[in-house]
C-alpha cells in the first residue's frame, strides 16, 4: 500500500479547496434533490427516495402505482421518417398503377375525382402509405376503405403510394380567392394552434403531414370534425386532435374552404 | 522580437479575417429579417448564413485568438522560444483546413444545422469533420502550452510561474476538457449518423454532451480577454496589478466551476432531472465570483494608475485616467458591457426567470453583448498591444483606434439592448422571417431596425480595425524591445504549490464534472427507446 498521498491531507490548500467544493456540492444536492422536490406544489412522493429519483430525472411512477394508461383503441403503428418512399422505382409505380385500378371508382382514374373523396394525385407517398396501413390495422376507421385494404400487402401499399405520388398535382385555379383566413395564416397562439402552413405548407412541409390543397371541402371539414370529436385518432401524438379540438366550427369551415380553394 | 512571431501573426490574421467575413454575414442576417427588407423567400439561405456565422464566430475566431495569444504569452513571459514550433504550425493548418472543410457544405446548403448542431437534424459529414479538425488543431495548442510550462518549471524549480503563463495554461486546460463533451457527441453520435452508419440518434443525450461544451466554451472565449485585463491593462495605462495571487485564484476558480454548469442551457429540456438543473444553477451562480474578483482587482489596479497620475478622492481619480489611451478606453467599454451582460446572464441561469426569456432574442442579445462586446473588444486591445511586437513596425493610428473602439461600443449597445427588449416581448430567436404587419409583433419593428443600425455601426468599426492593422503592417520599422506584462504591486517571490500548478485544480474540475454530469449521462446511455429518426438537412422531405 502506497501512503505517499497522506501529506496532501495536511496541505491547507488541498483540504480547504476540496472541502469547500464538496460542501457546496453536498449542500446543493440536499437542497435540489431532497428539499426542493417537496416544495413543488402538486408533487406527491411516496417518500424521500421517490423524491430523489424524481429529481434525478428517473421516470416517475404515479404515487398510487397505477400503470401507464394504454389507449383503449388501436393506434397507428407506422413510423414516419423524413423522405420515406421518395425514391420509388418505375416498377413500383407500374405495380401501383395496376393496383390502383380498384381505387378509380372513388378516387378517379388519375387520382382526381369530383366524388368528394380525397384527391390523391401528387400526394406525399408517406401520407398515402400511412393511411392505408392505418386502415388495415384498424387505427383509422372507414366502412368503405377497411374491406378494400384488408388483403393489401405492405409492398402493395408502398406501390400504391409510389403511383399516386408520381401523378402530377392538379391545381384548381378556377376558385375565387377570398383571402387567407386568420386561423390558416397565423393559427391561434393563445389556444396553442400553429398556422396550418407550419406543417402543411408549400415551403415547410413537415414529415407525415399531407398535401391539403385542392382537397374536397366536405372531406376536409369531416376530417377536422372527426379529429375534434375524437372519432378519428390515428394522428401521431394527437397532433391534429389537439389542433382541431381548439378550433371553432367557423374556423374549421373557413380552413376547409381555404384549402379546398373555395371562397 | 519574438522568435515565433510569424506563426503568431498567421493565427491572428486568420482569426480576424474569418471574423470579418462572419461579421458581414451577421449583419446581413439582421437586415433581411428586419422590416427594412422584404422576405428573402427561402429560409434555407438564412439558416446557411446563421450556421456559417455561428461556426466561425464560436469555433474558429476565438480559438485562433486564444492559440495565437497563448503562443505569444509563452514566448514573451517565459522568455524562451516556443518548444514545438512545427506542431504549432500543424495546429494552425488543421484549424484552417477544418474551417474550409466545414464551411463548404454549409455554403452548399448541406449543413444548415447552426453551430450548436441540433440533432436529430443531421448535415453533411464534412461539416462535422471540419469542426473536429478545428478542435484537434486547438488540442495541439493545449498540449504545447502544457509542455512549455512543464519544461520551464523543470528548468526553474520552485520559481513562480509568470502570471500570464499561468492564466494561459489554465485557459488551455479549460478548453481541453470542455471540448470533450462536443467531441463525444460528434464522434459517437453525430458523425456515425452523418455518414449513414445509423439512422437514429438519442437527441437528449446529444444535448447533454453539447451542454458540457456549450457553457465552458464561453469562458474559453473569455480567457484571452481576462488575461489582457490582468497582464496588459495595468502596464499599458501606467499602473500596477493590484494582486498577483488574486488573479491566480480567479483563473483557478474559472477552471474548477466554469465547466460543470452547462445544464442551465437545458432548463426547458425534459431529459435532465430537476435536481441536476438546480445543481448546475448553483455552480453557474458561483462563476460570478471569479468575475467579481477580476472586476475588483482590475478596478484597484486602474486606481493605482490614476493615483500615480495625481488622482485623489473616492471617485475623483477617474478623471486622471489616461482616457486617450486606447487600452484604457477598451477596458472601460469592456467592463460596462460585461456588467450589463453579466446581469443578464444571472437572469438566464435562474430557473424561473429563464423560462421567461428562454429561446427568445434576449438570449441572442445576451451572448452578443458578452462575447462580441466585452470579450471581442479586448481581442482588439490584444491585437493593438501585440502588433508592434509581431510586425516590428509602429502601430500609431491612435485616433483611429479610439474611433474604432467607440464605434464598437456604441454599435454593440445599439445592437443588443433592443435585442434584449424584443426578447422580453417574446420574439423567438432562430427564425428566418417575422411578419411585422401582424399587429401582434408590429411593435417590435422599431427595435429590430435599431439593432440593424447597431450592426451596421459594428461593420464600420471592424473596417476601421482592419485599416489600423493594415497600416501597422506597412508603417515605419521600429525595435519594440522586450514585451512587458503588468507588474504586481507585490510580485510574488515564492508561491504555494497550489497557486503555481494545476494538479489539484484539474482533479477538482474532473471530479465536479463527474458529480454534475456522471449520472445524467449514465442514465441516458442506459435508457432504452430514447432514439429518434435523424432528419437529414438538404435531403428530400
Amino acid at each position: 500500500m502506497n501512503w505517499n498521498w497522506l501529506p496532501l491531507l495536511r496541505d491547507r490548500w488541498v483540504v480547504t479547496s476540496v472541502g469547500v467544493t464538496a460542501g457546496i456540492a453536498v449542500g446543493s444536492i440536499i437542497l435540489g434533490f431532497a428539499w426542493l422536490p417537496y416544495e413543488q406544489p402538486g408533487e406527491r412522493f411516496r417518500g424521500l427516495w421517490d423524491a430523489i429519483c424524481s429529481a434525478a430525472g428517473l421516470i416517475h411512477v404515479a404515487p398510487d402505482r397505477q400503470p401507464v394508461v394504454q389507449a383503449g383503441y388501436p393506434t397507428t403503428q407506422v413510423e414516419i421518417i423524413p423522405g420515406m418512399l421518395r425514391d420509388a422505382s418505375a416498377e413500383s409505380v407500374g405495380r401501383g398503377a395496376t393496383l390502383a385500378l380498384r381505387c378509380t371508382m372513388c378516387h378517379g382514374a388519375r387520382g382526381m375525382s369530383p366524388a368528394n373523396t380525397p384527391n390523391l394525385a401528387g400526394q406525399y407517398p408517406g401520407a398515402i402509405y400511412k393511411e392505408l396501413a392505418d386502415f388495415k390495422s384498424g387505427a383509422r376507421s372507414s366502412a368503405i376503405m377497411i374491406p378494400l385494404v384488408a388483403d393489401l400487402s405492405d409492398r402493395d401499399m408502398r406501390d400504391l403510394a409510389a403511383y399516386y405520388a408520381y401523378l402530377p398535382r392538379v391545381h384548381d385555379e378556377g376558385a375565387a380567392d377570398g383571402g387567407t383566413p386568420q386561423i390558416v395564416a397565423d393559427g391561434a397562439p393563445m389556444r396553442n394552434i400553429a398556422p396550418c402552413g407550419a406543417c402543411h405548407g408549400e415551403l415547410g412541409n413537415k414529415t407525415g403531414a399531407p398535401w391539403l390543397e385542392g382537397q374536397p371541402v366536405s372531406y376536409l371539414q369531416a376530417q377536422l370534425d372527426a379529429f375534434a370529436s375524437g372519432a378519428r385518432r390515428n394522428d401521431i401524438d394527437q397532433q391534429m386532435r389537439n389542433v382541431a379540438r381548439g378550433m371553432t366550427p367557423a374556423e374549421i369551415a373557413a380552413a376547409s374552404r381555404y384549402f379546398a380553394g373555395g371562397p | 522580437m519574438l522568435p515565433s512571431r510569424r506563426m503568431i501573426l498567421a493565427h491572428f490574421w486568420l482569426a480576424f479575417g474569418s471574423f470579418g467575413a462572419a461579421l458581414l454575414l451577421g449583419e446581413w442576417q439582421m437586415f433581411v429579417r428586419s422590416p427594412l427588407h422584404a422576405w428573402i423567400g427561402d429560409p434555407e439561405l438564412y439558416y446557411r448564413s446563421v450556421t456559417a456565422h455561428g461556426t466561425t464566430m464560436a469555433y474558429v475566431f476565438p480559438t485562433l485568438v486564444a492559440m495565437g495569444f497563448g503562443y505569444f504569452v509563452t514566448e514573451a513571459s517565459l522568455r524562451r522560444p516556443l518548444v514545438g514550433l512545427y506542431w504549432a504550425w500543424t495546429g494552425l493548418a488543421l484549424v484552417a483546413i477544418g474551417t474550409v472543410t466545414a464551411v463548404v457544405p454549409v455554403a452548399l446548403g448541406r449543413a444548415s444545422v447552426l453551430y450548436t448542431f441540433y440533432p436529430p437534424m443531421i448535415g453533411n459529414a464534412f461539416y462535422y469533420i471540419g469542426v473536429v479538425l478545428v478542435v484537434v488543431g486547438s488540442w495541439i495548442w493545449v498540449a504545447l502550452m502544457s509542455v512549455n510550462l512543464y519544461i520551464w518549471k523543470r528548468q526553474n524549480p520552485g520559481a513562480p510561474v509568470p502570471f500570464a503563463m499561468f492564466a494561459t495554461v489554465a485557459g488551455s486546460y479549460l478548453w481541453g476538457w470542455t471540448a470533450v463533451g462536443a467531441a463525444l457527441e460528434l464522434i459517437f453520435q453525430i458523425i456515425p449518423a452523418a455518414v449513414g452508419l445509423t439512422n437514429t440518434i438519442d437527441a437528449g443525450l446529444s444535448r447533454v454532451f453539447f451542454s458540457w461544451t456549450l457553457h465552458a466554451i464561453v469562458y474559453f472565449w473569455l480567457m484571452p480577454a481576462y488575461i489582457a485585463y490582468y497582464t496588459i491593462v495595468p502596464r499599458a495605462i501606467g499602473g500596477r496589478l493590484f494582486s498577483d495571487q488574486m488573479g491566480r485564484i480567479s483563473f483557478i476558480l474559472f477552471l474548477v466551476v466554469a465547466m460543470p454548469i452547462g445544464v442551465h442551457h437545458l432548463f426547458e429540456d425534459p431529459e435532465v432531472g430537476s435536481g441536476f438543473k438546480f445543481l448546475h444553477s448553483v455552480y453557474t451562480g458561483l462563476v460570478t465570483i471569479p468575475t467579481l474578483l477580476t472586476v475588483f482587482t482590475i478596478c484597484a489596479s486602474v486606481e493605482i494608475a490614476a493615483q500615480r497620475r495625481g488622482g485623489k478622492g473616492p471617485l475623483g481619480w477617474l478623471a486622471k485616467l489616461p482616457w486617450r489611451n486606447p487600452v484604457m478606453l477598451g477596458v472601460a467599454f469592456s467592463f460596462i458591457m460585461l456588467g450589463f451582460g453579466g446581469a443578464g446572464g444571472i437572469i438566464n441561469m435562474s430557473y424561473q426567470l429563464n423560462s421567461t426569456i428562454h429561446n427568445t432574442q434576449w438570449v441572442t442579445g445576451h451572448f452578443h453583448l458578452i462575447f462580441a462586446g466585452a470579450i471581442v473588444i479586448m481581442y482588439f486591445i490584444i491585437a493593438y498591444d501585440t502588433w508592434p511586437h509581431l510586425t516590428g513596425r509602429a502601430l500609431d493610428s491612435l485616433g483611429l483606434m479610439r474611433t474604432q473602439l467607440w464605434l464598437w461600443f456604441i454599435g454593440m449597445i445599439v445592437l443588443t439592448f433592443p435585442w434584449h427588449y424584443v426578447g422580453i416581448l417574446g420574439m423567438p430567436r432562430r427564425m428566418a422571417f417575422y411578419d411585422y404587419t401582424d399587429p401582434v409583433i408590429a411593435q417590435q419593428a422599431a427595435s429590430v431596425v435599431m439593432s440593424v443600425i447597431g450592426g451596421a455601426i459594428l461593420v464600420i468599426s471592424a473596417a476601421l480595425f482592419f485599416v489600423v492593422l493594415a497600416r501597422g503592417q506597412i508603417s515605419a520599422r521600429m525595435e519594440p524591445g522586450n514585451y512587458r506584462f503588468s507588474v504586481a504591486t507585490h510580485p510574488p517571490r515564492t508561491l504555494p504549490a497550489a497557486l503555481n500548478g494545476f494538479g489539484l485544480w484539474l482533479s477538482l474540475m474532473i471530479g465536479l464534472t463527474i458529480v454534475n454530469y456522471g449520472f445524467p449521462i449514465a442514465h441516458l446511455l442506459a435508457a432504452q427507446g430514447t432514439e429518434v429518426p435523424v432528419v437529414r438537412v438538404g435531403a428530400a422531405r
